[in-house]
């Protein structure tokens, strides 16, 4: 028998059992924190519903004849789930480089690819999680149907390993907790806020328009929106093209860097 | 023959202007208790993070177990366990928890039974259940040891890993390591405690500015470098002293020597200068003075 057989024998080298367990041990993370890190989000995102469906409800419609709370919930349940997979991979790769764990990370013999997936993928579990908790409580103030399930599944996916993919680069690239705080008040927030969580952007003026079509978090929330409503801003296919162009792009960036050992291999 | 434990041939690292690593090639053999030492900024951590995948060394290879620790860096870091020296842990799991998750990285599956042994020769399976936060700092210690072994390397590395340890763990930790190394375990163990490594330590190598600049056995190094010393008490310390002593406190005065015939001739000056001597002791050369002297020829 060869070594590496016996390896094998002795349960070493079982197929991809380095990158489950990192996988595992990162869902595990945010799995014990559960009130913090899905609970919060999903009673956050039902503030926002109760505040902005009283307001607004009996003034807005949108697409017709949509009411406002229920254009707002798929916007709402996107958001939190992007804000989530970002917070995820971020906060987990940040505080292991602080505390200095990361090394247990570093010294296995896993490659960047498996480090990679692992955190992107636990990451959007978390953004599931908190989505599938809005979507859940918002059942008994919004009548709707999903009119395209594997749109919303898609885009809810993608979203999520795009911001999850930021994630990791800004928890890479952060040395101190205002460097990620920068990195989330500066650029995720805005480009959530103003991706048309809140609105449609045909409410908005055309310069506007036009600036929200620069934004990439708008194809996200748009295509989301069409799954559910079949109705959107853009076509679906175009917000596909343009959210799995940013997803190649910066899953490439990511894998570039950890494959250079950026920041963690010196 | 036997693949060498470690083969660190030309290795170089620079940070920015700062030569970390300046060309260090060494050997070390399977089975072999290695003692890597050198002051503060030496590149002892430098170099065990280039063999440990931590560092890219800008030049050189590096190979544990004769896996190279870039082109096969999936053997080479399954052959070699790491102690860091800073008390590292993640807050959120048990030390159980812990341990099956580094097992798991290391591609090992149903790995309690050697757990449960590793937690045993390290008097933890009480704290198996307990949270990472609520052990103290010596037990702590002790898990950061559990996981460098839990997928059984052959090669292990501890990064200074009695720095701020009372001395019944130490003992209980030096104890450990030993019977790791009868067992077969190669042992390479940087630390400031030059006690420690004079005692356990087969070959030593001493780094200074990056570069070795000594490498050989515990035992020829003490022969090599360090004289014996004599301390006597006189009456008349002045004349002690003119005959090169060092003052060491009250009217004890310590001198050097090499062979034990200079004895003779320095009592018999002494008292030709009416220096008698009232008490007398004789010095064993140790590895401090065989570091000091080291770093200070050049």
């Amino acid at each position: 028998m060869t070594e590496r057989q016996q390896r094998i024998e002795a349960g070493r080298d079982a197929p991809w059992v380095g990158f489950r367990t990192l996988l595992y041990k990162e869902v595990l993370r945010f799995w014990k924190v559960a009130f913090q890190t899905v609970m919060a989000p999903v009673l956050n995102a039902v503030l926002f519903l109760l505040i902005f469906s009283h307001v607004l409800d009996r003034h807005v419609t949108v697409y017709g004849d949509i009411a406002y709370t229920t254009f707002l919930v798929p916007g709402l349940v996107m958001m939190s789930l992007l804000q989530n997979a970002f917070a995820n991979s971020s906060s987990s790769l940040i505080q292991s480089k602080i505390t200095g764990n990361i090394i247990f990370v570093l010294l296995p013999p896993l490659s960047y690819r498996e480090f990679y997936a692992a955190y992107v993928i636990a990451s959007i579990l978390r953004g599931l999680f908190v989505g599938l908790g809005v979507l859940l409580i918002s059942v008994p103030f919004v009548e709707f149907h999903m009119a395209h399930p594997l749109w919303v599944l898609t885009f809810a996916v993608l979203g999520g390993a795009i911001l999850s993919s930021l994630g990791v680069i800004a928890g890479i690239w952060a040395d101190k907790f205002d460097q990620l705080a920068a990195f989330q008040n500066f650029l995720i927030m805005p480009l959530t806020m103003l991706s048309g969580v809140f609105y449609s952007i045909h409410s908005l003026p055309p310069l506007w328009q036009d600036v929200s079509h620069a934004n990439p978090f708008f194809f996200m929330i748009d295509g989301f929106r069409y799954g559910f409503f079949g109705q959107s801003d853009v076509s679906p296919w175009l917000s596909l093209g343009v959210v799995s162009g940013c997803f190649v792009l910066l899953a490439t960036l990511t894998l570039a860097m950890l494959a250079r050992g950026y920041k963690l291999r010196a | 023959m036997a693949v060498p434990a470690i083969r660190i041939s030309s290795v170089t690292k620079q940070y920015g202007r700062l030569q970390a690593l300046g060309g260090v090639s060494l050997e070390i053999a399977q089975g072999e208790f290695f003692g890597l030492l050198g002051p503060n900024g030496a590149g002892k951590t430098t170099l065990i993070s280039a063999l440990a995948g931590l560092v890219r060394a800008d030049g050189g290879t590096l190979e544990v177990m004769g896996h190279d620790v870039v082109s096969d860096y999936r053997n080479a870091r399954r052959s070699l366990g790491v102690v860091p020296q800073e008390l590292v842990f993640d807050p959120f799991f048990t030390v159980r928890e812990l341990l099956r998750i580094q097992s798991g990285y290391f591609g090992m599956r149903h790995n309690d039974d050697w757990i449960d042994e590793i937690l045993a020769s390290l008097d933890l399976t009480t704290k198996a259940s307990s949270n990472m936060r609520s052990l103290s700092g010596g037990m702590k210690r002790r898990v950061l040891v559990a996981q460098a072994l839990v997928h059984r390397p052959p090669v292990i590395v501890l990064d200074e890993p009695t720095a701020g340890v009372d001395v019944e763990l130490r003992q209980g930790l030096w104890q450990f390591v030993r019977k790791l190394n009868t067992d077969g375990h190669t042992i390479v163990l940087t630390t400031h405690y030059l006690e420690e490594a004079e005692t356990l330590c087969g070959r030593i190598a001493m780094l200074k500015g990056g570069k070795v600049v000594a490498l050989d056995t515990t035992q020829n190094l003490l022969n090599r470098f360090a004289t014996h010393s004599l301390r006597v008490r006189v009456t008349n310390r002045a004349v002690a002293l003119e005959l090169g002593g060092r003052a060491v406190e009250g009217n004890w005065v310590e001198f050097a020597f090499e062979a034990f015939a200079d004895v003779e001739q320095l009592l018999a000056r002494l008292r030709e200068g009416h220096a008698d001597v009232t008490e007398m002791a004789l010095g064993e050369p140790d590895l401090e003075r065989v570091f000091i002297e080291v770093m200070h020829r050049d």
